[in-house]
């Protein structure tokens, strides 16, 4: 292993590895692929590759308003929260990376304390909080929660960024004649611009994952996002069977993760373990 | 261009520390003046609060007799050369040095003119197209460089530019920066921990030591009379030998033997109270192989019997390090310099560093004579660390 | 205190005012509120038979066999997941790090696992699972259904659980890895050292801070298990978790002083974990004050 084995036999026992990585990893999400796309006379067949392909499934959920409304609320609600998340967080990581003040640990642990806290102990505060103040079954109701949740992650990871920010920079400008604010725009934000962006990616997939809290502070169609929805497809569903139907709308609500990954691999890659190892 | 006057400037934080006590400094305009001195003695921050960078906690700041305690950098019309260069990651060469005068607001034509000439002033007109991260460390080091002088600023305060450079390419940027800032005439403070640097490249070196000035001055002034052991100890390379010495009737007690008191010591030490416990310090080149030398010159020294230890033949003179027995000096001042200079370096742990012509004959593990010219040595209080030998002034005036 | 230093610490506070203010109000204060509300009776059925009742909510729930069951599968599955997904997460570490072809390629199908909604994922799995529907459900046994029977159902948890978050344990692991020198590695082979030894005598020592955290994490993350089970069982045939036992208690049940009780049980529980592994384990958690250390 020191010298690296190069050779062909090598490369196909590093590649028959890498397969049932990829086959592993993506099989689950084949296989819903494959049932959003059979017909209802197939769909019980068990046959992991479709017979016939059928678009169906995807014209039934789009006629239905349920499904409709609900990715609705889940881009709306995720979008929101991960505007807000990343903002806030920006302003803090700032502080921490940047600047001294006392109870600048503190801060720190309580954040790790949430983002390790089990967020079932929240529901039920929360369940009364909400419905006293109006804001159970709302789009505030949930963007509020996700926003606390996602705050750790987007400090952590934004404060691991903003450390790498050569900030004799802003130094330098200041020197060059900018104010704090062009020094600023010019040349701290494009760099900081990944790691912002970065982060928003790591913040979005968390809100959009959210289940627990989506089932627990909604009831009806106004403010529930696909995941809730997709539980509730079961059980009151006008449609016969609901496999194809919900098999439909997990793949609607994968596309984007899929392409964010693919585009943006080395990022969240990154942001992933900057925010947890290096601390 | 301008000068700068620092009036009584210190600077301390929030916790009690102070960084920089009541410097008092008036740099003329054109000069070129270096802060020296170990990491920590304050240099920076000086340099920083000469930029606007920090805020002067008290005391005032007069660039060309105008108050700019209160002015933001941008205010202050000085350009600044950082040792990590700065150079903005996200711009091209050209884009990094236009970027002043971008933000001065200038023509776009006149930027383009004065980029190009400072770009071929720096000889990086092929490179402006290029992000810094394709640049060698030397190229990078002329982009900051370029990027100080494309304005021409009232003054540049440079931060350690060179110390990220390799011994040769150091050289020959100190050679360049000097060119450089003699052509334009620009006022310029430079801070380095560099003492080669300092007296190779300043009109006058200002020696700091815990946030104080020691000495301000003329190169070889500082060289030649070092008000105390610090300066003494800090500026000259291989340092300046120290050992201690008792001051009997009319003789030095040293553990090269008793030196006698020659006129122009005697002198100094009747005006005023002298302790008798002493540091008495001489530069490797004071040293001479007695064998060479005729009874006149002879005649004003004093000459000892050491045996040699390593000799080091530099080609044009010799380094001939010598074994002495006795204790080494004790001074805080002294142990300040060794612990800068990683222990051990400064006061030879026992031994004497002599530069020696190339004609003696001093041998490894042989004794030799060696003669030490009594003219020059000096002799300080271990106490206060500050010296016997040279008429007491806290600065030279300023040239001018 | 110079004006520049009390000037920085206002601008410090005033940054992370907003964050700590929603933080404080929509974790902190609910979960001082639950504390409180588990010493109420307090059933959404019944509202007008609220009051302070102490800690017999605590006795109720303590001596509940629901709750034990249910403590007893969240433990199992915690446990069980974990180390499954270390050995996994290592491997699949050590293929990111290591492969000589579609290094990009098996770093994106990775990442596929982590990025995916868990309900959707648990679908996938459901379905799979479900006779007739799925490739799998013959897997094991013809005509079984393994979804309905206990052991079964646990594990085909434990597998969702695994395969959603093996990932993420391997690019914890995978940033460990890159602090191991490769130089380290030679001198342990010229000193003559296997491939093996060299995993556990130099690999895994240098590693060990990376592994925890990545563990810690993880156990955490396992412990607050509710989606897939949600999806895959409904928490029949006893495979409730913690979680989904209050949800149940709180949503369904609408009994807020019972499953306030639960919720500051769980809190403690993890509490309890995250303590251990910082002490025992001396895991030195992100961000607190082991800057630098690396």
């Amino acid at each position: 292993m020191t010298t690296i084995d190069t050779s062909p036999r090598a490369k196909w026992r590093w590649g028959v590895i890498d397969l049932v990585v990829v086959v592993f990893a993506l099989i689950p999400v084949l296989w819903i692929v494959s049932l959003s796309f059979k017909t209802t006379s197939t769909l019980t067949d068990g046959n992991f590759i479709p017979r016939e392909l059928t678009f169906d499934n995807y014209r039934t959920i789009f006629a239905t308003d349920q499904f409709v409304r609900a990715l609705i609320n889940s881009i709306g609600i995720a979008l929101i929260a991960t505007f807000v998340a990343v903002l806030l967080g920006m302003l803090a990581a700032y502080a921490i990376s940047r600047l001294n003040f006392p109870g600048k640990q503190a801060l720190v642990g309580v954040s790790l304390l949430i983002a390790m806290f089990p967020q079932v102990s929240l529901i039920s505060p929360l369940f009364d909080i909400e419905r006293r103040l109006g804001l159970f079954d709302t789009w505030p109701g949930l963007i509020l929660p996700y926003i606390t949740f996602a705050l750790p992650l987007a400090i952590y990871t934004l404060s691991a960024f903003f450390k790498q920010i050569p900030w004799d920079l802003e130094k330098a400008a200041k020197m060059d004649g900018a104010t704090q604010g062009e020094a600023f725009r010019k040349v701290i934000a494009p760099l900081a611009a990944p790691g912002v962006f970065t982060t928003a990616i790591l913040v979005f997939i968390f809100c959009w994952n959210d289940f627990l809290f989506a089932i627990s502070l909604t009831s009806t169609e106004q403010a529930r996002t696909v995941p809730a929805a997709l539980a509730f497809f079961t059980g009151e569903s006008q449609f016969e069977d609901p496999t194809g139907a919900i098999s439909a709308a997990a793949v609607v609500i994968t596309v984007p993760i899929i392409l964010f990954v693919l585009f943006f691999q080395r990022r969240i890659v990154s942001g992933l373990t900057s925010g947890a190892v290096k601390g | 261009m301008a000068d700068i006057v620092l009036d009584h400037v210190s600077k301390s934080y929030p916790d009690g520390t102070v960084a920089v006590e009541e410097v008092d400094l008036e740099i003329a305009d054109g000069e070129f003046i270096i802060l020296v001195g170990p990491s920590g003695c304050g240099k920076s921050t000086t340099l920083n609060m000469i930029a606007g960078l920090e805020d002067i906690t008290s005391g005032e700041l007069r660039i060309d007799g105008q108050r700019v305690n209160d002015k933001a950098p941008k205010d202050r019309d000085i350009a600044m050369v950082f040792q990590s260069y700065a150079l903005y990651p996200n711009m091209t060469v050209g884009e990094n040095m236009a970027f002043p005068l971008r933000l001065a607001k200038l023509d776009k034509a006149v930027i383009r003119q004065k980029v190009d000439e400072a770009a071929r002033v720096l000889e990086l007109t092929d490179y402006l197209d290029r992000k810094p991260a394709n640049l060698s460390g030397g190229q990078r080091q002329r982009v900051a460089m370029g990027r100080a002088i494309v304005r021409n600023p009232k003054a540049f305060l440079m931060d350690e530019p060179l110390s990220n450079l390799d011994a040769k390419l150091r050289v020959q940027m100190r050679t360049q920066v000097s060119r450089l800032q003699k052509q334009l005439g620009t006022t310029t403070v430079y801070v380095t921990h560099d003492q080669t640097e300092a007296m190779t490249l300043g009109d006058r070196v200002v020696v700091m030591r815990g946030g104080v000035v020691q000495q301000v001055g003329d190169p070889q002034v500082l060289y030649d009379s070092p008000v105390n052991l610090f300066v003494a100890g800090f500026i000259g390379s291989p340092a300046m030998n120290f050992l201690p010495a008792r001051l009997e009737e009319s003789v030095l007690r040293t553990a090269l033997g008793d030196l006698p008191l020659n006129d122009r010591l005697r002198g100094l030490l009747s005006r005023r109270d002298s302790p008798r416990q002493l540091i008495l310090g001489a530069r490797p080149e004071h040293f001479e192989d007695a064998a060479l030398l005729d009874d006149a010159t002879r005649a004003r020294g004093a000459q000892f019997e050491a045996s040699v230890d390593v000799v080091e033949s530099m080609g044009s003179d010799k380094y001939v390090y010598l074994a002495v027995s006795g204790d080494r000096a004790v001074s805080r001042d002294l142990e300040e310099l060794a612990a800068d200079a990683g222990a051990g370096d400064v006061g030879t742990d026992g031994g004497l560093v002599t530069r020696l012509s190339v004609e003696s004959r001093a041998r490894e593990g042989a004794t030799a004579r060696v003669w030490l010219d009594l003219d020059k040595v000096h002799l300080f209080d271990p106490e206060t660390g500050s010296t016997l030998t040279v008429d007491q002034r806290p600065s030279t005036p300023v040239p001018g | 205190m110079s004006e520049g230093a009390r000037a920085e610490r206002r601008l410090g506070w005033l940054l992370c005012a907003p964050a700590v203010i929603v933080m404080v109000a929509v974790a902190g204060y609910p979960i001082v509120y639950s504390a409180w509300l588990s010493l109420l009776r307090y059933d959404l059925k019944f509202p007008e038979r609220r009051e302070f009742v102490g800690l017999s909510n605590y006795a109720v729930v303590l001596s509940d066999n629901y709750w034990w069951t249910a403590f007893g599968v969240t433990m199992l599955i915690t446990v069980v997941s974990v180390a499954i997904e270390l050995a996994l997460g290592m491997g699949l570490a050590l293929v990111m790090h290591r492969t000589l072809v579609g290094r990009g390629l098996v770093r994106t199908s990775a990442l596929i696992p982590y990025g995916i909604v868990t309900v959707v994922a648990a679908f996938s799995w459901r379905f799979a699972w479900t006779p007739g529907t799925g490739y799998l459900a013959n897997l094991v046994a013809p005509d079984g259904a393994p979804l309905t029977e206990r052991a079964g159902a646990l594990a085909i948890i434990i597998l969702a659980e695994v395969w959603k978050t093996t990932p993420f344990m391997a690019l914890l692991l995978l940033a460990g890895l890159a602090l191991v020198p490769d130089d380290l590695l030679k001198a342990a082979s010229v000193d003559g050292a296997n491939a093996w030894q060299r995993f556990v005598r130099v690999m895994l020592p240098v590693m060990k801070p990376a592994i925890l955290v990545a563990v810690l994490f993880r156990t955490l993350d396992a412990f607050r298990v509710f989606d897939n089970i949600y999806v895959l069982t409904q928490g029949a045939n006893e495979t409730s978790s913690v979680s989904m036992l209050t949800y149940n208690n709180l949503i369904r049940g609408l009994n807020l002083g019972i499953g306030s009780t639960m919720s500051v049980l769980i809190f403690i529980t993890v509490a309890i974990i995250a303590f251990v592994f910082v002490k025992l384990f001396g895991t030195a958690a992100p961000g607190s004050g082991a800057e630098g250390r690396r």
